[in-house]
């Protein structure tokens, strides 16, 4: 009876909180809407951790002599990971978000492969079908775990250069077919009641060995420009991976919730490839390889410094500016400080707006979120295919912490490695001034010719200074104005 | 009456191919503004594994199995409880123009609502 009450109760709340859950995600479809959706979302989450902990009437006989152990493991288990990762997501920096979208990420990914993980070394009596999908769910909740890690690192610069190995790519791929053949040979073992060639705990722990080693092996040849393609196939690989031991577990709630990841994870992957114009095969298995063997002679022109009060009363009497944010201005936490500039231009008369690329920062509409942070309402935030053919009529492009975004060499150089990814037309401007902290490449590690092309002008220094002189520059010519 | 779940294989590709056609779906609509947001909150969607993680962990019989179900509620937890913190912080900061007009209607009518019910306290004394 009482089993059978905890198995409705677990039901009805588990429905209960799919629905939730994609009606939260369905809400997203607008900026007003959205706090409501993950608020209702979170509350099915709640419900379903909670009705959970209802399994404790109806576990399998050989864990009942264990379950008062098991419960105070789950219950303390719950309460240290909710409550670090908790503090830590409230206190990590909006700058910080992909770091801790990626590390948020790998943790599913490492849950899914844990639950897999107890499924493989438990007593198991499961079909073939069963052991062949734990096992891809396994395969890619560890690959995504790993990956997430190494993607963290390198979004935190922890780790700085891409990996170039000559022939990694083929290593790779003998990894991960090495993973495939264990876990078929592990598949054929219990299938066929065969003996081993090792325990098949050890078994167990080289295929998981081997995936973990595969996506770090796959993440860390990638460039951090490519960065919001990778956090978005980790997503949708973690969402697979909880969708397939979802299955396993029979429980529907995880693979609607899993899926549902799984399919907008792709969908954003494939939205993040169209707006570099590469496919997602190239950007995860084929890195920014030879670019740094490349001549460089090529380019014309010199570096041509200019304070950053000349340039905010050049801004002050143009007609029309236009804004290229980029990571830059994230690092120096500048935001705030360029919309104080922004508001005394528009007061002004000046024709402010902030064109958005879509990969701008470190992963997709990172630069939005920024922005929003800062106050700058939505109608001046213009998305780069709506902006593009703007800037041919504009004054002046004011690019602040941007650098392969505005990289006119992906439009013309085919042995560029950026070749071919859209840029914002920052060089059809007027007049381009350039705020960077120093003489430095951008993440893709390329010159860009921008920079010493003979209408742009390089503004050196760290990006919220730079707009704090150049505002108080414009600041200064109001009250010069006033006074005369 | 037996609410025991059952999902065979094939009714599991019926579930996955309708899901991800939802997914498809619901996540088209959100525009390029909301991407991060999103990103961050089908983060805390498949954090619901950490549902999965307790149901193996109170499974558990053996002591490697305790300690990887351990692992698996406890990374659950941080997925579901670090993807909803960062996502809802994120969503709070998005002051649309549309937003910012909510704000002040509030704010305008925050002060007749204030008038009415002084009215309504000071009519009792009049009578």
């Amino acid at each position: 009876m009482l089993i059978t009450i905890s198995q409705l109760i677990i039901g009805s709340v588990d429905l209960l909180a799919a629905f939730l859950l994609m009606f939260g995600l369905w809400r997203m479809a607008s900026p007003v809407t959205a706090p409501s959706g993950i608020l209702l979302a979170g509350i099915g989450m709640l419900a379903a951790i909670l009705a959970s902990f209802l399994y404790v009437f109806n576990v399998d006989a050989a864990a009942k002599p264990h379950l008062p152990l098991n419960v105070a493991l789950a219950a303390a288990a719950l309460l240290l990971g909710v409550g670090v990762a908790w503090w830590s997501g409230r206190k990590v920096a909006i700058t910080a978000m992909p770091q801790a979208v990626a590390l948020f990420n790998g943790m599913g990914g490492g849950a899914a492969a844990a639950i897999a993980a107890v499924e493989l070394v438990g007593p198991g009596t499961k079909g073939t079908p069963e052991l062949c999908v734990t096992l891809l769910g396994a395969l890619i909740g560890s690959i995504s775990l790993s990956g997430s890690i190494i993607a963290w690192a390198k979004l935190d610069e922890l780790l700085k250069k891409p990996l170039h190995i000559p022939g990694l790519q083929i290593f790779n791929g003998a990894v991960l077919l090495l993973a495939l053949v264990v876990g078929g040979y592990i598949v054929f073992v219990t299938a066929a009641h065969a003996t081993p060639i090792l325990p098949s705990l050890d078994l167990v722990e080289v295929f998981f060995g081997i995936s973990l080693l595969y996506g770090v092996l796959m993440t860390l040849p990638i460039g951090g420009a490519d960065m919001p393609v990778v956090i978005s196939v980790y997503n949708a690989f973690t969402g697979l991976a909880v969708a397939l031991e979802g299955y396993v577990l029979q429980n529907p709630a995880l693979m609607i919730a899993g899926m549902l990841v799984g399919a907008a994870g792709l969908l954003l992957t494939l939205l993040m490839a169209k707006g570099m114009n590469r496919s997602v095969a190239k950007i995860l298995f084929a890195s920014f390889g030879p670019g740094a063997k490349r001549k460089q002679g090529a380019i014309k022109g010199s570096l041509k410094p200019v304070q950053a009060s000349d340039a905010g009363i050049f801004m002050r009497y143009a007609k029309s500016v236009i804004i290229c944010p980029g990571y830059g201005l994230a690092v120096s936490q500048g935001q705030g400080k360029l919309y104080d500039l922004v508001k005394l231009l528009q007061a002004a008369g000046v024709d402010v707006k902030f064109a958005i690329h879509p990969v701008a920062g470190r992963m997709p509409g990172q630069m939005d979120v920024l922005l929003a942070e800062a106050g700058v309402p939505y109608d001046l935030i213009v998305q780069l295919a709506d902006v593009n053919e703007d800037f041919k009529t504009t004054d002046v492009a004011l690019v602040i912490g941007a650098n392969d975004t505005v990289n006119p060499e992906a439009r013309t150089d085919k042995t560029s490695p950026i070749y071919g990814m859209p840029i914002l037309n920052a060089d059809q401007a007027k007049k381009c001034y350039c705020v960077k902290r120093g003489e430095g490449k951008g993440y893709a590690g390329i010159v860009n010719p921008l920079f010493y092309a003979d209408d742009t002008f390089m503004v050196y220094g760290d990006a919220a200074a730079v707009c704090v002189a150049m505002a108080e520059a414009v600041r200064g010519l109001g009250s010069a104005a006033a006074a005369a | 009456m037996n609410f025991q779940i059952e999902i065979g294989g094939l009714i599991a590709i019926y579930i996955f191919m309708v899901t991800a056609f939802a997914g498809w779906v619901i996540i088209g609509r959100v525009p390029a503004i909301l991407h991060t947001p999103l990103m961050s909150g089908s983060n805390f969607v498949h954090g619901i594994v950490v549902v999965g993680g307790i149901f193996t962990l109170l499974n558990a019989s053996t002591p490697i199995e305790q300690a990887i179900g351990f692992v698996a509620v406890l990374l659950g937890a941080g997925n579901v409880a670090g993807g909803f913190a960062v996502t809802q912080r994120m969503l709070a900061m998005f002051k649309t123009s549309g937003h910012a007009i909510a704000h002040h209607t509030r704010q305008r009518k925050h002060p007749k609502a204030a008038a009415a019910g002084a009215v309504k306290r000071m009519s009792p004394k009049k009578t």
